[in-house]
């Protein structure tokens, strides 16, 4: 009866056919180490911020006068309002903590390289829509770091030669951050960046599969296949995969909750202290930060003088991503088998991004933007140095089958 | 080695601490809160009800809450609501006009629902127990850790009034004092030095707890949570090792 109803349905629609394409036929690397849990992690942790984020805006009023209100009636007053608000806000960081570490995966391991260039333009277009997705879900709350955090980035787009003033306008639609900006980020934050997002992701897992999964020693598993056209050093998704990632996933979310449980705030990282005063429009907080995911790229535009040269690098930083496949000549992908050269690159700029993400959360002073100015040029340093180590760079010879 | 560091910066990168809008140096002591000890939340909701309430309120705390949260019987919930209209379902409001505030204090006294999340509770209990005489300002009094405050030491017959003690920094007409330290009051307060700080750590105590009453919920739940992703994590292992034996690598 099942088994007939799955045929039924079979004849109409290729589900049997999707299973088997991306889970039980789909041939992965059998040598996946640690850094390669954060894809499946970042799928739960999304579909984790949109079911919690339906629940919070059952009870969430988008109006200058109510949201913060609403907040807390959502943590005292709604039944379990609480767990599913922490769930959303350690759920952000969470979700930049995953994405950071699977960015740097791909750098390492070479993901980015041919044939998997569009899965990393998607990859950096998903950073870029979760960016504009958690400034725009931050100001919801409606503290003083929701209100100041976005008058002091929107009055960036101002600096803007000739069209600045009336951009910022434009994206306020006030002079000032006001219920307009709260209206407009709500209808942003909830519908259109989720839903962008989700075809990006989309189209990050189909050209993924297209493609085949890289692995940490960068070896092409397709070179090598059986009589019956199967990867020999590849194992199928499901069930292999599927049990990994679940356990994967089984630690993930027991720090997630330790987190969630003991620390929600995460010492003022993750729920900024002064976010829990309401935003008054006439009151400037002594030090306005961003929080942490932000922070690498606040202290990059505090770095540069000049406002919409800092504006620029601060753009540029992110978008340079977008052509790393290009600058990045050498055909060997992990960083198993490249130079010394490559290695310390890449370690210094993750350094960087690191001690930038310090520093822009600190309220600025001249040993401070000294140090931001350095770490900003090795942040970019990395991206030429690069281009050069990797044009005649001595790699040790890949190996035909995984190790 | 050099992914081991790696995550030692990254975990660094989490705990460091985040600076905070202090407008003083002084240091802070610790409030050892303690919100598994009921009694003490009971009598910090007393002290905030009797020396707190009337002039500030706390308009997102129902008293029903804290009856529930703190096992209170209807007589002891009574004890804290201002008069006998006041249900259960009702928030802590302030019987002051906000123009009369306005009039008398220069600002209307601020709600005190969320202060110890926006400062701390170490914060606020230093800043509880230093005020300090200060003949310069409109009250007479200031305080250590929140420099020109515009409250009156409204405890001040129960602590007495403590003395400031100034270092001089610098010369001439750039010499600056500044405060290094407390000392007795001349006349002592109704209550003992230790009375007093233990009344200031219970109302600190039950703002933190006013701040955020979830957090109880929080320590009631976390470990049945972890428990159980302890366990589906270990079942998961074994599960994940039995499906790969069979798998060379």
């Amino acid at each position: 009866m099942i088994k007939g109803l799955g045929k039924w349905v079979d004849d109409r629609l290729p589900v049997s056919h999707f299973w088997n394409a991306h889970l039980a036929k789909y041939y992965v690397p059998h040598n996946f180490n640690f850094w390669y849990y954060f894809g499946s992690l970042l799928l739960v942790v999304f579909v984790l911020q949109i079911v919690t984020g339906i629940w919070l805006t059952m009870s969430y009023k988008p109006s200058a006068e109510n949201a913060f209100a609403s907040v807390e009636y959502i943590m005292r007053d709604v039944e379990w309002g609480w767990l599913i608000r922490y769930l959303h806000s350690t759920g952000a960081s969470f979700f930049f903590i995953a994405v950071y570490l699977h960015i740097f995966r791909g750098m390492m391991y070479g993901s980015y390289k041919k044939p998997r260039e569009l899965i990393w333009i998607f990859g950096v277009l998903i950073l870029l829509v979760l960016m504009a997705e958690a400034f725009m879900g931050y100001l919801l709350p409606w503290g003083q770091m929701s209100y100041w955090g976005a008058q002091v980035i929107i009055s960036l787009f101002s600096s803007v030669p000739v069209i600045g003033p009336d951009l910022a306008l434009w994206i306020r639609g006030d002079y000032v951050v006001s219920d307009a900006t709260l209206n407009r980020f709500f209808a942003l934050h909830v519908i259109a960046l989720p839903l962008v997002l989700l075809f990006l992701i989309g189209g990050h897992i189909m050209a993924l599969h297209e493609v085949g999964s890289n692995n940490p020693d960068g070896v092409d598993i397709k070179e090598n296949k059986d009589d019956s056209g199967k990867p020999v050093d590849g194992i199928p998704f499901h069930p292999y995969y599927t049990v990994k990632d679940l356990f994967g996933l089984g630690v993930f979310m027991f720090i997630f909750a330790a987190v969630l449980f003991y620390w929600p705030d995460g010492g003022g990282l993750f729920l900024e202290h002064p976010n829990f005063t309401p935003a008054d429009p006439l009151k400037t907080p002594e030090h306005i930060a961003p929080v942490w995911y932000f922070a690498p790229h606040y202290a990059i535009l505090r770095a540069v003088p000049d406002k919409f040269l800092g504006v620029v690098a601060m753009t540029v930083a992110i978008l340079i991503l977008f052509v790393l496949p290009w600058i990045d000549r050498n055909r060997t992908r992990s960083i198993r088998y490249r130079s010394t050269a490559f290695k310390v690159n890449l370690f210094a700029f993750a350094a960087a991004f690191i001690g930038l993400g310090y520093l822009g959360t600190q309220p600025p002073t001249t040993l401070g933007t000294l140090a931001s100015q350095l770490l900003s040029a090795v942040y970019f340093g990395f991206f030429i140095a690069l281009y050069f180590i990797s044009r005649r760079e001595r790699t040790q010879p890949v190996p035909e089958r995984l190790q | 080695m050099i992914r081991i560091t790696f995550f030692l910066c990254l975990i660094g990168l989490l705990v460091a601490p985040n600076a905070k809008a202090a407008s003083s140096n002084y240091p802070l002591e610790d409030a050892e809160v303690d919100l598994s000890d009921k009694a003490s939340l009971y009598r910090g909701a007393q002290t905030f009800m009797d020396s707190c309430a009337s002039c500030h309120g706390a308009k997102m705390m129902r008293f029903g809450r804290i009856g529930d949260d703190l096992g209170l019987t209807d007589e002891q919930l009574a004890v804290l609501m201002p008069d006998e209209s006041t249900k259960p379902g009702d928030v802590i409001e302030t019987n002051m006009p906000a123009e009369y505030a306005q009039e008398t204090f220069g600002i209307v006294p601020p709600d005190l629902t969320l202060t110890a999340r926006v400062n701390g509770g170490d914060w606020l209990y230093t800043y509880l127990t230093t005020f300090y005489a200060d003949p310069d300002t409109a009250w007479g009094v200031n305080n250590a850790v929140f420099p020109g405050v515009g409250m009156p030491h409204v405890l001040a017959a129960e602590q007495g009034l403590l003395q400031p003690v100034y270092e001089t920094e610098g010369e001439g007409e750039n010499a600056k004092r500044r405060l290094v330290g407390l000392e007795s009051p001349e006349r002592p307060g109704t209550l003992s030095e230790e009375e007093f700080e233990q009344k200031m750590r219970d109302l600190t105590a039950f703002m933190v707890y006013m701040a955020e009453p979830a957090a109880l919920l929080r320590a009631h739940y976390g470990p049945y949570v972890l428990a159980f992703l302890f366990i589906f994590t270990l079942v998961m292992y074994l599960l994940k090792k039995e499906y790969w034996r069979d798998i060379k690598h």
